[in-house]
C-alpha cells in the first residue's frame, strides 16, 4: 500500500509543482499511516530523484526506458498503472496540468477509481474520503467522496505553498512491459516558447485587456512583468484580435490560472475571463471606468489610464525591491 | 470513417449558481442549458467539416443523460451530424459517463471520437482520456487542429507553454479547444432537419459511479475591494508586501 504520484520533469528537472504534488501526496500517506512513492520516466539523474525526498517521497521507481523522454500519455498511463500493482497502491497522485489530464484519467478508468479533478485542498479522510474541488468555472466547491477502493486525484498546482523539508529518496529501477502500441503517436514538430514560466506554474501574473487599445502599448505590461518576474496574460478579445499570442488567453475557454497576484489592466470583468482567473489569491484591478465589474471581484482597485497608472507602478515596484 | 462526437449539456455561462437540499444538489430552476460550448464550437463543428470535405462518411452525436437532456441535443443535431444517441443514465460521475459512452462506441465501432477539453460545469477534462483507456486507443487531449487523410491523423495539441504536432493513425480520441474549427450559427433548415432526424435512446449499462457529490458550497463573498490613489503606487506596493504578502 502506497501513495503514488507522477513526478513531472523538465529535461530531467524536476517542475515546483511536482513537489507540490509530492507534498500533497505526503499528507495522505500520513493520514492513512502509509509512504509515498514517485514514479519518473525517463532521463532524470539519480540526485534529482533522491532530491524528491525533501518533498516527501520516500521511493522513487525509476522507468529509464529512452522513449519516455517526451511526454507520452499511453506508455505513461501504462507505467503508473504498473507501479499501482506492484506497490498495491491505494491513491494515485497527479497533477491537474496539461500532462496530467492526459494521464490520469487514463489510470482511473485503467483501474476502475473514482477519479477528483482540480483538487484544492487535502482530502478529508476521517469519514470515508472527501476531497475539495471548484466547480462551475470557480463559481462554486464541490466536497466529493471517493467510493472506490483506489482513489485517484488531480491537484490544481498552486493551491499549497511547497515548503522543503529533509530527507532523501530511494531510487529504485522499474521496468514496465512496453509494446510498439505504446509509442505510436509521433511528435513532428515542437513549438515552445522559451525563457518564460508557463502561466499555469506563474505565482505573479500581469494580464491586459482590450483597454490597452493596442500591442504597440503591452511594453508597459512587460516592463512590470519583468520588474516583478510575473508571467503574461490576457483577455480573449485580445488573443482573437492576435495583439498576443492564444496560449496567453485566461478565461473559461482559455486558461484556468491560480497565482498568488493577478494583475488586471484595462479588462472589464465578464463572468467568462473570471472563471479562469477567480481562484487568483490577490486580485488588483486598473481600469479607467469606476464602474467595470472586476472592481467587484478584486482585493485592491485603481481607478485611471493604464498608460499612466502601469509605469508608476513599475517604479513603484523597482524602488521597493531596492529598498528591501 | 465514422466519427461520434461527444456533447455534454451544461449550465448557460451566465447562470447564477445556487443549490438546494441543504446544498447537495445543484438547483436548475431557471437555469437555461446549453450545448457545452467546447463541444459545439469545436468537436461538432471540425466533424461536420470533415464530412462535409468528404473525409468522414457519418458523423453521430452521443450524450449521456436523462431525458431532460433531449433539447440540448436535439439543437446539437440542428447544426448537422446523422443521429443522435442517449444513454439513459445519470451523468455525475466521469467514470460512469466515460464508460456508458465506451460500451456503445464499443458496438458501433467509430473510428475517431471527439470531444470537448472540458464540460464548463464540472471542469474535470477527464472524459475523453477516460474513454481512449475504455476503449484501448491513443488519446489527444486539447487539440488545436485536426486534420485527416485516409488513416492519418495530424494534430495540433496545446503543451506546456507550446505546442507540438502529432501524427497517429485511426482509432483515436481527441479533446478539442479554440482553434480546431470556428463556430457555426444553425440555420432555420438545420433546425427543421434536426426534429426529423433519430435521436435513439439507449439504456443504461450496469456501471456504477466511483465518486459521488457530499456537499456543494459557495466561495465567500470578497470582504469589499480597497482602492487606492492613481497617484500613491507606493501604498499599493507596500500592501502587496505587507497585507496580501504576495511580493
Ligand atoms: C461563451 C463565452 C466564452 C468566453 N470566454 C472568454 C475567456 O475565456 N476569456 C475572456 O477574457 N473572455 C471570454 N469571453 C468574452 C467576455 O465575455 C468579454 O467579452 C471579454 O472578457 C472582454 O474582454 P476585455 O475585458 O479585454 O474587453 P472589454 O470588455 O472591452 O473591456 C475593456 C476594459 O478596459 C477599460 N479601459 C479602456 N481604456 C482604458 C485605459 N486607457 N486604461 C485602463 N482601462 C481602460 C474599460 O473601462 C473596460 O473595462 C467569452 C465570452 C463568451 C460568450
Ligand atoms: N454527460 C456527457 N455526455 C456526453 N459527453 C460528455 C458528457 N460529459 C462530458 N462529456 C464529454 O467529455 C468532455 C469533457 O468533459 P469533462 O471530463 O466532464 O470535463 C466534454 O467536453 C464532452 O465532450
Amino acid at each position: 500500500m502506497s501513495v503514488i504520484v507522477l513526478a513531472e520533469h523538465a529535461q530531467g528537472i524536476f517542475k515546483k509543482k511536482t513537489f507540490e504534488a509530492l507534498q500533497y501526496a505526503a499528507k495522505i500517506a500520513k493520514d492513512l499511516g502509509t509512504t509515498v512513492t514517485a514514479i519518473a520516466a525517463g532521463n532524470v539523474a539519480d540526485s534529482e530523484m533522491q532530491g524528491l525526498g525533501a518533498y516527501g517521497a520516500q521511493k522513487v521507481l525509476h522507468i529509464a526506458d529512452a522513449r519516455l523522454n517526451d511526454f507520452n500519455a499511453r506508455a505513461y498511463t501504462k507505467a503508473i498503472i504498473s507501479a499501482v500493482q506492484k506497490e498495491s497502491a491505494k491513491v494515485i497522485v497527479g497533477l491537474h496540468d496539461v500532462p496530467g489530464k492526459s494521464v490520469i484519467p487514463q489510470v482511473a478508468a485503467g483501474l476502475k477509481a473514482g477519479l477528483v479533478s482540480g483538487a484544492i485542498a487535502y482530502p478529508d479522510t476521517s469519514n470515508g474520503f472527501v476531497v475539495r474541488t471548484s466547480v462551475f468555472s470557480g463559481k462554486a466547491f464541490a466536497n466529493v467522496s471517493i467510493t472506490s477502493d483506489i482513489k485517484v486525484i488531480t491537484v490544481m498546482p498552486n493551491t499549497y505553498p511547497v515548503v522543503k523539508g529533509e530527507g532523501s529518496a530511494t531510487v529504485e529501477q522499474f521496468q514496465v512491459a512496453f509494446d510498439d502500441r505504446d509509442f505510436s503517436i509521433q511528435v513532428k514538430a515542437v513549438n515552445k516558447v522559451t525563457g518564460t514560466v508557463p502561466l499555469s506554474e506563474a505565482e505573479l501574473v500581469v494580464s491586459g485587456g482590450r483597454g490597452m487599445k493596442g500591442p504597440e502599448n503591452w511594453y508597459v505590461l512587460e516592463d512590470l512583468a519583468k520588474e516583478l518576474g510575473a508571467s503574461l496574460a490576457c483577455s480573449r478579445p485580445v488573443a482573437d484580435a492576435h495583439w498576443r499570442p492564444h496560449y496567453e488567453h485566461v478565461g473559461q475557454t482559455g486558461g484556468t490560472i491560480r497565482p498568488n497576484l493577478y494583475i488586471a489592466v484595462g479588462i472589464s470583468g465578464a463572468i467568462q475571463h473570471l472563471a479562469g482567473v477567480n481562484g487568483s489569491k490577490t486580485i488588483v484591478v486598473i481600469n479607467k471606468d469606476p464602474e467595470a465589474p472586476f472592481f467587484k471581484a478584486a482585493d485592491y482597485g485603481v481607478i485611471g489610464d493604464a498608460m499612466e497608472v502601469v509605469p508608476r507602478l513599475t517604479a513603484a515596484v523597482k524602488k521597493f525591491k531596492e529598498n528591501n | 470513417m465514422k466519427i461520434l462526437v461527444c456533447i455534454s449539456q451544461v449550465p448557460d455561462t451566465t447562470t447564477k449558481i445556487a443549490f438546494s437540499d441543504n446544498n447537495t444538489h445543484f438547483n436548475t430552476q431557471g437555469v437555461t442549458f446549453i450545448i457545452n460550448p467546447y463541444d459545439e464550437w469545436y468537436a461538432l463543428v471540425r466533424a461536420l467539416e470533415l464530412k462535409e470535405s468528404g473525409v468522414a462518411t457519418a458523423v453521430h452525436l452521443v450524450t449521456v443523460g436523462k431525458a431532460d437532456t433531449e433539447p440540448v441535443i436535439r439543437k446539437a443535431l440542428a447544426l448537422g451530424g446523422e443521429e443522435a444517441i442517449r444513454i439513459d443514465a445519470d451523468s455525475s460521475d466521469t467514470y460512469m459517463v466515460a464508460a456508458q459512452i465506451a460500451e456503445y462506441a464499443r458496438t458501433e465501432k467509430y473510428d475517431l471520437v471527439l470531444c470537448g477539453k472540458e464540460s464548463i460545469d464540472y471542469n474535470n477534462g477527464a472524459v475523453g482520456a477516460m474513454l481512449a483507456q475504455l476503449l484501448d486507443v491513443n488519446y489527444i487531449g486539447f487539440a488545436t487542429k485536426i486534420d485527416v487523410a485516409g488513416t492519418e491523423v495530424t494534430v495540433n495539441r496545446e503543451i506546456e507553454g507550446g505546442e507540438e504536432t502529432n501524427v497517429c493513425s485511426l482509432p483515436l480520441v481527441i479533446s478539442c479547444q479554440k482553434g480546431v474549427a470556428e463556430a457555426r450559427i444553425p440555420n432555420m433548415r438545420g433546425i427543421m432537419a434536426a426534429r426529423t432526424k433519430p435521436l435513439k435512446v439507449v439504456p443504461a449499462a450496469a456501471i456504477s459511479a466511483l465518486t459521488t457529490v457530499v456537499s456543494y458550497e459557495l466561495p465567500p463573498a470578497k470582504t469589499g475591494v480597497k482602492m487606492i490613489d492613481a497617484e500613491n503606487m507606493d501604498e499599493l506596493v507596500s500592501l502587496l508586501h505587507s497585507n496580501a504578502k504576495v511580493i
